[in-house]
């Protein structure tokens, strides 16, 4: 028994290595010189261990610039999709209206259309209106959710009905219970929607290379791409970059796991 | 069924909350998605402008056109490469991590960590790995007598490559869908089958597969969807070559829509990726009604 304990932790660290290894490898190369890293065998970890190439990323690149963009661009984009999102979804757990169905379904079909087959006139739309090179352009498109409306309408309807009898009784209007009642007792699956949000719109690539064009509105995944196509790769260099771009979300993910977790699972588990 | 001024009023209401979501979804999803079937009859000018009709012209080329067969042929390799083994080395991770251990949570975390992991930054991180002469993974192969091939100037190989790159791209997802559907499997299960004898290999087959089956048939249809869309590691590690290797429908639709500037042509091929997208999808939503049929 003692034994098979053993191996087991034995599988674990050597599977987790194997699946942190690029990242990890990514870290040690940020910290050598790009001569070290011309170096053959190809080294793993550096021989002196020094931030330079960091310092060369502020140098190149307005990494400090990028890093606003996107963080701009996915917190309008998580506020958009809170809002939007809670409406509908108190729409179709709280109201009763006729129709309610047949405008869910409509809500899930969008679901079912990928964003890349939409492309075409989005681009064509957010160009004609002036929208290139803005805030706007790289935000509005997504602000409305339907998976995130799914996840707050599961939410909403957990909340028992007696308080919503009361609350009528009381007098509350409709509006009012939803931000004095519902939005509170709803704050993990709010935080998932949030979570969810804003790690999709920080990692988006297609969408944001394409509706910009200066380097001073780029985001950050699409900024620190381009390093890839200067004409003298700096490994050292892309690698410093790719940390400080990827050091984000995996803070995110190491704090926010419990409601990640409950996202990606909210579809695969039956009902 | 006749409408009373008290049904309106509730659906004024209504139509009130949805409101700006369906304002958003109308003009960045409705919209455009007729825009693009639209489209994909007319032929356009550079600007995207609708110059002349094309009837079904647009098609019929995608049906003769060997770009676009070795485009679908590309997608559904690397759907192939991806898919299968992804899936499999996330339900063999995930099988290891759904113990009962001291510090297991550290593992989960390391083994999911990809799922935080942005398309550029992976595909960037594996240019490096597959890099001939400086990346680690050929030196590896060198050291076990094989001569690695530079992977990313081979057509056969540029595809793996990519391939290699995405799978690990979704590990993170494959763990965790896979790790909830193994913790949803009720112990006394197990217990009843180890009483019958059931052991190791066995245990796993008829025991394990069998109830986490609604999730492997999630992920088949998740990332299969994510694979026609893939498009972020492509641009960053290949570019769709060498020689159209790695020329999937998306990025044919990239090149053809804002490289050629033929919208027209372009917005065909999306067509073709919605009606794959839809039918994935749509087999999904059937499978999952079934099975709460069947609770």
């Amino acid at each position: 028994m003692r034994l098979s304990r053993v191996a087991n932790y034995a599988l674990l660290v050597v599977g987790s290595i194997i699946v942190a290894f690029p990242l990890l490898l990514a870290l040690s190369y940020s910290l050598m010189s790009e001569s070290e890293i011309a170096t053959f065998p190809p080294p793993i970890l550096p021989a002196a261990p020094n931030l330079d190439n960091y310092g060369t990323v502020f140098a190149t690149i307005p990494i400090v610039r990028y890093l606003l963009n996107s963080f701009v661009v996915s917190s309008a984009v998580v506020v958009g999709q809170l809002l939007t999102a809670s409406l509908a979804a108190y729409a179709f757990s709280f109201l009763v209206f006729r129709g309610r169905q047949l405008l869910f379904f409509l809500f899930l079909s969008t679901l079912m259309i990928p964003w890349e087959a939409t492309i075409i006139p989005n681009y064509i739309t957010i160009r004609t209106i002036g929208w290139l090179d803005t805030y706007q352009g790289l935000a509005v498109p997504f602000m409305a959710t339907a998976f995130g409306t799914f996840l707050l309408r599961q939410a909403f309807m957990q909340i028992p009905r007696e308080l919503w009898d009361a609350a009528r009784i009381d007098g509350a209007t409709t509006f009012r219970f939803l931000i004095s009642t519902v939005i509170p007792l709803s704050r993990p699956a709010l935080g998932t929607v949030a979570i969810y949000g804003f790690l999709s719109t920080y990692n988006q690539y297609f969408w944001p290379l394409l509706i910009t064009n200066q380097t001073l509105m780029r985001t950050t995944q699409v900024g620190i791409a381009q390093l890839r196509f200067e004409e003298t790769l700096r490994w050292g260099l892309v690698m410093a970059g790719v940390i400080m771009v990827a050091v984000p979300t995996l803070a995110l993910l190491v704090l926010g796991q419990r409601q990640l977790i409950r996202g990606l699972t909210a579809g695969a588990v039956k009902g | 069924m006749r409408w009373t001024s008290r049904d309106l009023r509730s659906l004024g209401i209504g139509l009130a909350y949805l409101a700006p979501s369906l304002v958003l979804f109308a003009a960045f999803v409705f919209v455009p998605l007729a825009q693009t079937i639209y489209l994909s009859f007319f032929n356009t000018r550079s600007t995207g402008a609708i110059s002349t009709f094309a009837g079904l012209d647009h098609y019929l080329e995608l049906l003769t056109s060997p770009a676009f067969r070795t485009g679908l042929l590309a997608t559904a390799i690397f759907a192939l490469y991806t898919v299968p083994i992804g899936i499999a080395l996330g339900l063999v991770l995930a099988v290891l991590l759904n113990q009962r251990l001291r510090a297991i949570n550290v593992f989960r975390t390391m083994m999911s960590s990809t799922i935080a992991i942005s398309a550029a930054v992976g595909a960037l991180i594996w240019l490096l790995l597959f890099n001939p002469s400086l990346g680690l993974l050929n030196y590896v192969l060198s050291r076990v007598g094989i001569h690695g091939p530079e992977w990313l100037i081979q057509p056969t190989t540029a595809i793996i490559a990519v391939s290699i790159t995405t799978i690990w791209l979704t590990l993170g997802t494959n763990i965790i869908v896979l790790l909830s559907g193994l913790q949803g499997v009720p112990e006394e299960i197990y217990e009843a089958a180890r009483l019958d004898g059931a052991r190791g290999l066995r245990m796993f087959t008829r025991i394990t597969i069998p109830m986490v089956s609604p999730s492997l048939f999630f992920l088949f249809v998740v990332d299969t969807v994510a694979v026609l869309q893939a498009f972020t590691q492509i641009h960053v590690m290949t570019r769709g070559g060498p020689v159209d290797a790695t020329r999937v429908l998306v990025y044919s639709i990239y090149q053809d829509a804002f490289q050629n500037f033929q919208f027209g042509f372009a917005s065909s091929q999306a067509v073709i990726l919605l009606v794959l997208v839809m039918g994935l999808t749509l087999i999904q939503f059937r499978f999952v009604e079934r099975l709460v049929h069947y609770q």
